[in-house]
């Protein structure tokens, strides 16, 4: 019925999608999985109309569409539940249901609001939720949340003629097990009113819940498997299925670390709903990956030991000195260093130039009784520039108009010139083109080789491998495998996929 | 050369563009008056607008704003906004010429002391301010604005509605004695300037209030104390008002509850129509130079010219949505890349 033809998506150094063929058939659940930047967002997108394919058709009963906006595509029956809950918390259920569609409700101006209501108990009905629709959203449960939200899609039921076509993005992501079988069941109800394409992380919920299985790798459907015949191996192995690349990760130029040298200690570390009884050593010289999906804890774990989070148990030893004050300010006096995964917002400031933004955490070392010595300043941007090669006309060009591999430069620049030891990276390498990622790796071996510690959190899992000493694998908050990565008794793909999902 | 005449230096040129403009446009304004008259030899040199004696009258007007905005340019530049200014100008004015008078009524005496002591309640007020919006994280522009209300209110406390006269030859002289034909005044704001550019380009302080206003987050996890610089801009920006009260007086000699009136308005234009940003970030103190000149440039050549002030006003306003429309443009051109 909702069929994708070999669509095609390209953005600026990627191939998001290579000739993608998709096909919804009527009450169908389909499920869609794939490695973090295998192209299933992308997919997604292109579904609901959030991005124009490059190329290919779409095709609804064998008619070919195009949508500009999502708005288009929930006019053709396609609808999408978030797995960031769209609804506005300080509205009532019934007037989120009917958002951006209260007119039907209106009479000379002004809403009937028994009318709504009715109508949105009938929406409600739909996914068995029994709450009174003028209920604020805030004071619904995740699980409600979630439901309130599908209800708010399936008023495309009545609102277009055709068949529905739904996609659940992560909905399980936020929900107890017992709500995930509620969750299930409901679908498998509205099975007879719409077809479900399945986005999760979860390969036993996919397993359980999905009529086919799309397999995604590299913008490619590798593989589509049917319900009976899937099982959870695998599928895991044509997730990965492909070598790595020694040389593209400089695995030749890994050196055993110090193993005497403690740099950073982590016992027992735990943070209410992120991760629990998280500990490792981390010593000079090492590079420490941590691996898991989105929301499994990789993020969070980087930002406590940093010191932005306070954890609620256990503790973090930096060079034998135990951490009793969590702040950034603490994290960087104690020779820290953070490289966030969002570099407009937290890794560079733009506006201001290459000089100051070398030396923003580390002014004082820059000046006398408040007072700048920008000569000293511009000496080190001028070395630092020519030491990383990094591309800027000159060094009071605005950070915000270099590239994005520079900007990443910058920021290492700015960490290792300040002293840091110890760094933190948060998918250092995302967004880059190739050039500028083997930069980043090159880099990292270099300050490898000059004792620094490094706890990264890879942009796949290629490059978790390729860069680590020691990998510890998380899901959910727990830490689930513990790998060592030697040069040449790497721990393969599959390894890692397996303990993940 | 490729790529001088960009969108992003226009923009950058465009308040010291429009300042020349001014200057121009006034005395041709002037010129075809004087040619519908009938006058048959016309030169620029003529011009009442730019005669010296005119071009001291705007410097001496907008000195007390220029105080006032250089005050506020630092905390818009962290990305928040101050409200309290006409409050704080009234009080420090009222305060310095109470303690003024006590002390002895002359600068050759002990009253000399009351000058600091002004600047230390305009830095007080800041730092109740700066903790008020930090520590209790209530809007900077809320905060503020009830402290400027407090201030105008204890003003009132103070003088009872009356009006304090400061009548010391010795401190008028920053009004009555001229150095080429500009009175002292003006070179003490220019020193004054020339300090708060200092400590824009050259101090930590200055560097820090970049770092707030372009990326918060970022100077967080760079290990600045954020909530510091924010009070310590606030404090700055307290002695900024304190010279503008000081200024306002010597100006006028006389110390009153609404020596503060009007100073939110003009300043706060004359900061954005210079050419830094609303959200922080971007511009400085020398912005605010060509801003405050041509907010008073605009209100002199009006009056020169003779038109109503009313019409001020609604140049102005203008004024102020084109700026903010252009430098908007600006924010999301970096953006798109």
């Amino acid at each position: 019925m909702y069929e994708l033809i070999n669509v095609d998506k390209r953005f600026p150094g990627v191939h998001a999608l290579k000739a993608v063929d998709f096909k919804v058939n009527r009450g169908e659940i389909v499920g869609l999985v794939g490695e973090n930047g295998a192209g299933k967002s992308t997919l997604m997108k292109v579904i609901y109309g959030s991005y124009q394919p490059d190329g290919g058709d779409i095709t609804i009963d064998g008619t070919k569409v195009r949508f500009q906006n999502p708005r288009q595509a929930m006019d053709h029956g396609i609808g999408m539940v978030f797995q960031e809950q769209s609804l506005i918390t300080n509205l009532t259920v019934m007037e989120n249901i009917f958002l951006g569609f209260e007119q039907q409700f209106v009479s000379f101006g002004v809403i009937n609001w028994r009318k709504m209501a009715d109508a949105a108990r009938a929406q409600l009905a739909k996914v068995k939720l029994d709450i009174d629709p003028s209920t604020k959203t805030s004071q619904l449960s995740f699980a409600q949340r979630q439901l309130v939200e599908l209800a708010k899609v399936l008023t495309l039921e009545e609102r277009i003629d055709g068949d529905l076509v739904i996609l659940l993005d992560e909905p399980t992501s936020v929900l107890a097990s017992e709500e995930v079988e509620l969750l299930f069941q409901i679908v498998r109800d509205l099975t007879s009113r719409a077809s479900f394409i399945f986005v999760s992380h979860r390969m036993e919920e996919v397993l359980e819940l999905s009529d086919r299985i799309y397999v995604m790798k590299d913008g490619e459907v590798v593989d589509v498997v049917e319900h009976d015949k899937a099982d959870k191996e695998s599928i895991q192995h044509k997730m990965v299925g492909r070598e790595v690349d020694k040389e593209y990760y400089r695995e030749q130029k890994q050196k055993p670390y110090d193993g005497d040298r403690v740099l950073l200690s982590v016992d027992g570390l735990g943070f209410a709903g992120r991760f629990a009884d998280v500990s490792f050593d981390l010593h000079a010289g090492e590079v420490l990956c941590l691996v898991g999906t989105e929301g499994s804890g990789r993020e969070a774990i980087l930002r406590t030991v940093f010191g932005i989070d306070r954890p609620d148990t256990g503790s973090v030893t930096v060079k034998d000195q135990k951490i009793t004050r969590f702040s950034a300010q603490n994290g960087v006096t104690m020779g820290i260093g953070y490289l966030p995964r969002e570099r407009k917002v937290e890794g560079i400031v733009a506006g201001m130039n290459v000089y100051e933004n070398m030396t923003l955490s580390q002014m004082g070392n820059y000046a006398s009784a408040g007072i700048l010595r920008i000569g000293e300043e511009r000496a080190l941007a001028e070395d630092q520039v020519a030491r990383l090669s990094i591309k800027t006309p000159d060094i009071f060009k605005d950070c915000g108009g270099l590239s994005g591999g520079n900007q990443q430069k910058v920021v290492l620049a700015k960490w290792r010139s300040g002293g840091s030891e110890i760094l933190l990276m948060d998918h250092p390498t995302r967004g880059l083109d190739i050039g500028a990622k083997e930069d980043v790796y090159d880099m990292i071996r270099e300050m490898s080789d000059e004792g620094v510690g490094i706890i990264l959190v890879a942009d796949t899992l290629e490059e978790a491998i390729g860069l680590s000493h020691n990998i510890i694998v998380l899901k959910d908050g727990e830490v689930q495998k513990r790998f060592t990565g030697a040069p040449g008794s790497k721990p393969s793909l599959y390894d890692l996929v397996h303990h993940m999902i | 050369m490729q790529g001088f005449m960009t969108r992003e230096t226009l923009l950058k040129w465009a308040p010291v563009l429009v300042l020349i403009f001014l200057l121009l446009v006034f005395p041709i304004f002037e010129m075809t008056n004087a040619w519908a008259k009938g006058k048959e030899h016309i030169y620029l040199l003529d011009s009442r607008f730019l005669s010296i004696r005119n071009l001291a009258r705007i410097a001496i007007s907008a000195t007390p704003a220029l105080m006032v905005a250089l005050g506020v340019t630092f905390i818009i530049l962290m990305g928040s906004i101050d409200l309290s200014m006409e409050g704080t100008v009234s009080v420090t004015a009222v305060g310095f010429a109470y303690a003024f008078l006590w002390l002895g009524g002359t600068l050759a005496s002990w009253a000399w002391l009351a000058i600091p002591l002004a600047l230390l309640i305009g830095a007080a007020i800041g730092l109740i301010n700066g903790i008020v919006h930090v520590k209790l994280r209530i809007p900077s522009f809320m905060a503020s604005l009830a402290m400027g209300f407090v201030g105008t209110g204890f003003a009132l406390l103070l003088t009872g509605g009356d009006r304090v006269r400061v009548e010391d030859p010795l401190f008028r002289a920053l009004l009555t004695v001229r150095w080429m034909n500009f009175p002292i005044m003006v070179y003490v704001a220019a020193a004054f300037l020339l300090l708060m550019w200092f400590i824009q380009t050259r101090t930590k302080l200055g560097r820090n209030f970049y770092a707030v206003g372009g990326g918060e987050e970022l100077a967080a996890a760079s290990g600045l104390n954020v909530n510091r610089v924010r009070i310590l801009g606030f404090m700055l920006a307290g002695i900024c008002y304190g010279m503008g009260g000081l200024m306002a007086v010597g100006k006028i000699g006389i110390a009153e509850t609404v020596t503060g009136a009007n100073f939110m308005f003009i300043s706060i234009t004359a900061v954005v129509v210079g050419g830094t940003a609303l959200w922080g970030g971007i511009g400085g103190v020398l912005n605010t130079l060509v801003g405050v000149l041509i907010v008073f440039v605009i209100n002199n050549g009006m009056v020169v010219i003779g038109l109503p002030s009313y019409i001020q006003s609604a140049v102005l306003g203008i004024l102020v949505i084109v700026a903010v429309v252009l430098s908007t443009d600006r924010r999301s051109v970096s953006f798109v890349k």
